[in-house]
């Protein structure tokens, strides 16, 4: 699914990043618990948080991941962004739940990463 | 190449910028994307140990071609009991740290699995030492 349609689908905006008309993620991993996300070996998936927080993006960085989406339209904190941008990460911000956005993207084909 | 990072405990601002240091020159180096995410994810989630659950403490790196050995010396209340910790699910986290986002109990049994060799050793009341060993080739 290109990203374009995944921030449109859940009525997301891009924060921070550069997002290409074909760039794309098949996968998403949606947890507040970051311990849990670092223990996925791939890196080509979505991660879907509720935390707001720079160790959000620090997580991303060390699983090598190129998205993360923010729920429930929380406004991340300035270095947050910037962490983010500094590691070419998107960040994208969504007003929906963890809940909802998961539903209305597993719907439209996104899969779950086990 | 030795690198060396002083860690202070709960300084949730700072953690993971040792493993973002790391995980730079392992990439200016070249080595492989599987193997270095073994070796920051590992070297991440002992980082933010010393953060969560110690006083201070400091991280070393050697990074030679062949292998990667980082050792994490801390300063704090150590670990009774070892096996109970290394229990996935484990965890005596505080509100605190769980608002960071960590507290699942499943950052040293994610370190065992990334490292090829890993040693723990703990001496309650003194501080926590951790070394893991990553081969690069
Ligand atoms: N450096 C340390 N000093 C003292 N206690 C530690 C240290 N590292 C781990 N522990 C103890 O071992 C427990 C389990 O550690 P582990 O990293 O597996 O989980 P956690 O840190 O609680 O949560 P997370 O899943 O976010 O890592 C901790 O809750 C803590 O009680
Ligand atoms: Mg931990």
């Amino acid at each position: 699914m290109t990203i374009h349609e995944i921030v449109s689908l859940v009525q997301g905006k891009i924060l921070c990043g550069n997002v290409g008309e074909k760039d794309f993620v098949d996968y998403c991993f949606a947890s507040d618990l970051m311990s849990d996300v670092l223990t996925v070996r791939r890196s080509d998936f979505l991660l879907m948080t509720g935390l707001s927080n720079i160790q959000s993006i620090r997580t991303a960085e060390m699983s090598d991941l190129k998205y993360v989406m923010l729920v429930r339209g929380k406004t991340p904190p300035q270095p947050m962004i910037e962490l983010a941008e500094e590691n070419g990460i998107v960040l994208i911000s969504c007003p929906f739940s963890m809940f909802k956005a998961s539903g209305i993207l597993y719907q439209a084909g996104l899969k779950g990463v086990f | 190449m030795d690198l060396s990072f002083h860690i202070q405990g709960g300084d949730f601002t700072s953690a993971g910028t040792a493993s973002s240091q790391v995980r730079r020159t392992l990439k200016e180096l070249g080595v492989d994307a599987a193997v270095i995410k073994r070796v920051v994810v590992a070297l991440y989630e002992a980082e933010v140990n010393i953060v969560a659950h110690a006083y201070k403490g400091i991280i070393t790196a050697e990074i030679s071609p062949e292998r990667v050995f980082l050792q994490l010396v801390d300063e704090g209340p150590g670990i009774t009991d070892i096996e109970k910790a290394m229990t996935p699910g484990f965890s005596t986290a505080s509100q605190e740290v769980r608002e960071m986002g960590f507290g699942a109990g499943m950052g040293l049994p994610n370190i065992c699995r990334n490292a090829d060799v890993f040693n723990i050793h703990s001496v309650p009341g003194k501080g926590t030492t951790v070394e893991i060993t990553i081969q690069i080739k």
